[in-house]
């Protein structure tokens, strides 16, 4: 009656083994299944509909031709061809956002370390600061574009004039192909927050001792980085490289230029307002959108490090984390 | 091992000899306190300064928005009532604030149970799929926003609504199961065990017991949800766009930038109003979110 869940299943195990059918065992083994089924209804549920389906439906489309209007009509690797070698965004665009993926993921990381760093070392106003540096990160994507379309514009934006009191002349940012994804990572690199806190977590996570042990050895603070931070701080950072931050709708906001098409938009393109409809994007060729995943595959992994700090922070019970690591009894994948 | 014994032994040297090692070492941790703070005091202006000239540009007359000034010479508050009686502009705020909450509402609801299951019941498969949480949530929106507008616009006939995207999160959020399920596993099972003893249902446990002891986690999971669908810009954009009425701030806020594109004083007090709520809640919620959560140990 009392049993705990994990010795109930064993014994419902040994029940399926050797008992007969419609014993209590076996009744209760049936309820387990009930429960376990009804606790998970919500998310098998929305698994099969929302992600299922429509994902087996992209793969279905991408090897047909369909018009909404007639039935699809298979076409082989038709579309794909055209993705490939006709579609004249496809180049720019995986080329733009491999640039932004590489530099902005980088210069982030970079900026996030060092601002997180920078955050620890400070004695007075931690508070405000941290502040300081996580608000932009909340500023909603679109909003944060717009801001910074105003600031960077080049006629009257505050930057540019800045810019011109110490003489020099600033460049058109978003007006210009060759500046429009430098001003993007500059949009990126201002909404730091997440990073800043994920690394602090992990910073902060480094026992003092370590860093007493580095003084008593005489280290100096570039040692206690490269050889105590860093070395601590490494298993997260792979973690945390795939969170890129706000980019995706900032492309689509921040003005004109072929340059600045990414595999991302494109297919949004295509299906927000009717103006964007004209571009040369054919409705019935989904494969685009497979390829527009890839480089997103790892966009919310950051989180894994943040949902690590929290568990971490909030104290795992010994015997919360014994009974993780044991390993299941009866072994196999359960 | 706690801050305190780690930090008293320099404090307790200091006030025994004043010697001129003392002194050296002191005003080396001055100057190490002003390097620090100085360059964290600039850094922090930069990251600032967005939000001060677009607040400053938002008070300036119209003509003065289109010259290069900084300060403004009149401070014209009028422009944020101008931006509230934009047609629309209350529509969508209101739609946003509809989006965000029930969507919140709905994922907290559904995630829980689910990640209980996960976290805390042993059954086969349960490896399986939580790997299928996971890559339910590696995958973007964008590969199957197709086929999903296809049915919501063709058997629902709900395209020019935000429902599509709100009723989805009645039906679990990967994400936040994930998360979830992270926190409840820090939760012992002796706890649960213990309820059972006492006579609780399953389902009692997990309302009088496991949710109790899981609130920063349901708290984090649901601020970063309310985030999530208030910034959402995608989401309405497919399924909104051809209805103004349905339209959420986030895609209100392009179509003002459009519609207004010489008056930068008008678009920035929108854009002003389309951050300040994301900003004020996360000021009252900040003990959950950021000090509760991720940084209760900034203090030491």
């Amino acid at each position: 009656m009392a049993l705990s869940l994990t010795t109930s299943a064993k014994a419902a195990r040994s029940g399926a083994a050797g008992a007969p059918r419609n014993t209590p065992l076996r009744r209760k083994q049936n309820r387990d299944r009930m429960r376990v089924l009804g606790f998970l209804s919500p998310w098998l549920i929305g698994f099969s509909v929302f992600f299922a389906y429509p994902l087996i439906a992209t793969v279905y489309f991408s090897f047909m031709h369909y018009n909404q209007i007639k039935a699809p009509d298979f076409v082989g690797l038709r579309n794909w061809k055209y993705v490939f070698q006709q579609m004249p965004l496809f180049g720019p665009a995986l080329w733009n956002t491999m640039w932004l993926v590489v530099v902005m993921v980088a210069l982030r990381v970079a900026f996030g370390l060092g601002i997180g760093l920078l955050v620890t070392k400070i004695k007075t106003g931690v508070g405000l600061f941290r502040t300081a540096f996580y608000i932009p990160y909340l500023a909603p994507p679109v909003a944060a574009t717009v801001a910074f379309v105003f600031l960077l514009n080049p006629s009257t934006g505050p930057v540019n004039e800045m810019l011109g009191w110490i003489g020099l002349h600033g460049p058109n940012w978003f007006n210009d192909p060759s500046w429009s994804k430098p001003s993007l990572v500059l949009l990126s690199v201002w909404g730091i927050g997440d990073l800043m806190v994920i690394f602090m977590a992990s910073l902060l996570d480094v026992p003092k001792e370590q860093y007493e042990a580095a003084d008593l050895d005489g280290a100096g603070a570039w040692s206690k980085f490269r050889y105590v931070t860093w070395p601590h701080d490494h298993p997260d950072r792979t973690v945390r490289r795939g969170h890129r931050g706000r980019t995706d709708d900032a492309v689509l906001h921040a003005g004109p230029g072929r340059r600045k098409a990414r595999v991302g938009c494109l297919h949004r393109a295509r299906h927000g307002d009717p103006a964007r409809l004209s571009r040369p994007l054919d409705p019935d060729r989904p494969a685009a959108r497979l390829l527009a995943g890839l480089p997103e595959l790892q966009h919310r992994r950051g989180m894994c490090a943040l949902a690590r700090a929290l568990r971490h922070r909030h104290g795992r019970h010994p015997a919360a984390d014994a009974q993780e690591r044991r390993p299941h009894p009866g072994g196999g994948l359960r | 091992m706690t801050t305190t014994t780690l930090t008293a032994p320099p404090a307790a040297e200091r006030t025994r000899d004043r010697g001129p090692d003392a002194a050296r070492h002191r005003r080396k941790r001055i100057l190490n306190w002003i390097a620090v703070h100085s360059v964290a005091l600039a850094l922090a202006l930069f990251f600032i300064l967005p939000f001060v000239f677009v607040f400053l540009t938002s008070v300036m007359s119209d003509g003065q928005a289109l010259s290069g000034d900084l300060w403004p010479t009149s401070w014209h508050w009028s422009n944020y009532s101008t931006v509230f009686h934009t047609p629309g502009f209350l529509t969508w705020w209101r739609n946003s604030l509809v989006y965000a909450v029930l969507g919140t509402v709905f994922t907290v609801c559904s995630s829980v149970p689910v990640a209980y299951a996960l976290a805390k019941f042993r059954f086969r498969g349960r490896r399986t799929a939580m790997i299928l949480v996971i890559s339910t949530m590696m995958l973007p929106p964008q590969v199957i926003i197709i086929p999903m507008y296809l049915v919501w616009a063709q058997q629902f006939h709900l395209s020019g609504s935000l429902w599509p995207l709100i009723i989805p999160m009645a039906f679990g959020d990967a994400y936040s199961i994930f998360l979830l399920r992270q926190f409840l596993l820090t939760i012992p099972q002796e706890y649960i065990e213990s309820a059972k003893v006492d006579g609780c249902g399953e389902l009692r446990t997990l309302l009088k017991i496991v949710v109790p002891m899981a609130k920063p986690g349901i708290a984090a999971v649901a601020l970063f949800q309310f985030f999530y669908c208030w910034n959402d810009y995608f989401g309405p954009q497919i399924y909104a766009a051809q209805n103004p009425g349905a339209w959420t701030l986030s895609y209100g806020l392009e179509s003002f930038k459009s519609a207004h594109s010489v008056n930068w004083n008008l678009t920035m007090a929108a854009t002003l109003l389309v951050m300040a709520p994301v900003i004020i809640v996360f000021f009252f919620a900040q003990k959950a979110f950021v000090e509760g959560v991720t940084l209760t140990g900034v203090k030491g």
